[in-house]
């Protein structure tokens, strides 16, 4: 087991790029700014399944998104918030 | 392989036959490997039997023994994949979340690219789970979505929706209805709906 | 907003009202979804993200047209045929099997 390199409430990017092949990080997510919720277990890496067996196993966080932040015409309240789950390779520290 | 009796050529007689060319794609590969013996007609009817007993009281069980027993509650909104041990369920490797429900806290489950859902503690998904309609709208216009299905949300309250996008699989635990006090388990198990675990029901009723 | 990566990519996308009528599960479709299963049981698949992947290949109008388990049924049969574990000829000849003993009821 490697030490998470995020911990809960820190701010992270979510990495904007598009491999060829599945991964697991939604288009609407990429780019965005984003808050540690949870530190999750260590997976298998999904773009490494495909013909292959996941390696390197590796840290998957719980991160939250604010719906007003995420969506410029979001209809709902200031308090909306999004959360979904994104690998450490996904991730990078935010600034500011 | 020829004679009648092989069930692994057979249609099921009491159920429509599939006529689209990728049903009969699916049934065709299902056939080959049976006969390639990669796995016997015995081992995909256990496999059936033991999806088809999977069901939303599942999840019922585990929302009434939280709403009994504070001290597991708390175990399960910590490390839910634990805690239902507890109650015989397991769902490892994936890491069973518990979303808790409040006055001022709306949780709603969604897997946007593709339908994840805890089919062993709720059954199978519903239609609409895996709908486009339901996979595009709900993350960004929740409050619109929950108000077709009846769910009507005050500024007040925050919506929180939960892409399952990795290895986390979601159930919402519904607030325990007014006037249960002294209820069984089992007589609150009942109240507990499928919709209510997903979180496109908010209110559970006693009546 | 970036680019969908492919034809399942749907969060955000502009759609219509959901529709929430229920609907029950064929019984081929549950041999199709225990196929699944068996095939990552026996090594066939190695996770469910190859399923995935072979799903999210499907032209848009294809994942559009097709019902959820025959995008399963699909994408098995190209994680299979990729493989070598089956042979397409193979597949072919069956289906037409499959359609002759049906037509033949």
């Amino acid at each position: 087991m490697t030490l998470p390199l995020y911990r809960p409430g820190q701010r992270v990017r979510i990495a904007d790029r598009t491999p060829a092949t599945h991964h697991r990080v939604p288009a609407y997510a990429k780019g965005q700014t984003a808050v540690v919720e949870r530190v999750c277990g260590e997976h298998g890496q999904p773009e490494n399944f495909i013909r292959g067996n996941g390696e390197p196993l590796t840290r998957l966080y719980r991160v939250r998104l604010l719906q007003r932040e995420l969506w410029p015409d979001y209809r709902g309240s200031h308090l909306d918030k999004l959360d979904l789950e994104v690998f450490e390779h996904w991730l990078e520290p935010a600034h500011g | 392989m020829g004679d009648h009796h092989d069930h692994s050529k057979t249609f099921q007689p009491d159920h429509p036959e599939p006529t689209s060319d990728d049903a009969l794609l699916g049934l065709a590969l299902r056939e080959l490997l049976i006969d390639g013996g990669y796995f016997t007609a015995a081992e995909e009817q256990a496999v059936i039997e033991k999806m088809q007993g999977a069901s939303p009281e599942n999840g019922g069980h585990i929302v009434a023994r939280a709403w009994k027993d504070p001290e597991f509650k708390a175990r399960l909104l910590d490390h839910g994949s634990e805690a239902i041990k507890e109650l015989g369920f397991d769902l490892s490797p994936t890491e069973f979340t518990v979303l808790e429900n409040s006055r001022s806290i709306h949780n709603v489950v969604v897997c946007t690219l593709c339908s994840c859902y805890p089919r062993a503690l709720l059954g199978m998904s519903p239609a609409w789970y895996k709908s486009k309609n339901y996979r595009a709208r709900v993350v960004r216009e929740p409050r619109q979505v929950l108000a077709e299905f009846g769910v009507e949300l005050s500024s007040e309250v925050e919506v929180r929706v939960h892409d399952s996008t990795a290895e986390l699989r979601y159930m919402v635990l519904p607030q325990r209805p007014a006037g249960t006090e002294g209820w069984t388990e089992q007589q609150l198990a009942a109240l507990v709906t499928r919709d209510s675990l997903i979180g496109t029901q908010r209110t559970l009723t006693t009546g | 907003m970036t680019q969908p990566s492919g034809p399942h990519d749907l969060g955000g996308l502009d759609a219509g009202p959901v529709d929430l009528a229920e609907k029950d599960t064929a019984y081929w479709e549950w041999q199709i979804d225990a196929m699944i299963r068996l095939a990552l049981q026996k090594g066939l698949l190695t996770d469910f993200a190859e399923l995935r992947d072979g799903i999210e290949r499907l032209a848009p109008e294809d994942y559009e047209k097709l019902s959820y388990y025959e995008r399963w049924a699909r994408s098995l049969a190209y994680a299979l045929v990729s493989k070598g574990i089956l042979q397409q000829a193979d597949i072919d000849q069956t289906i037409a099997a499959l359609r002759q003993r049906q037509a033949g009821r």
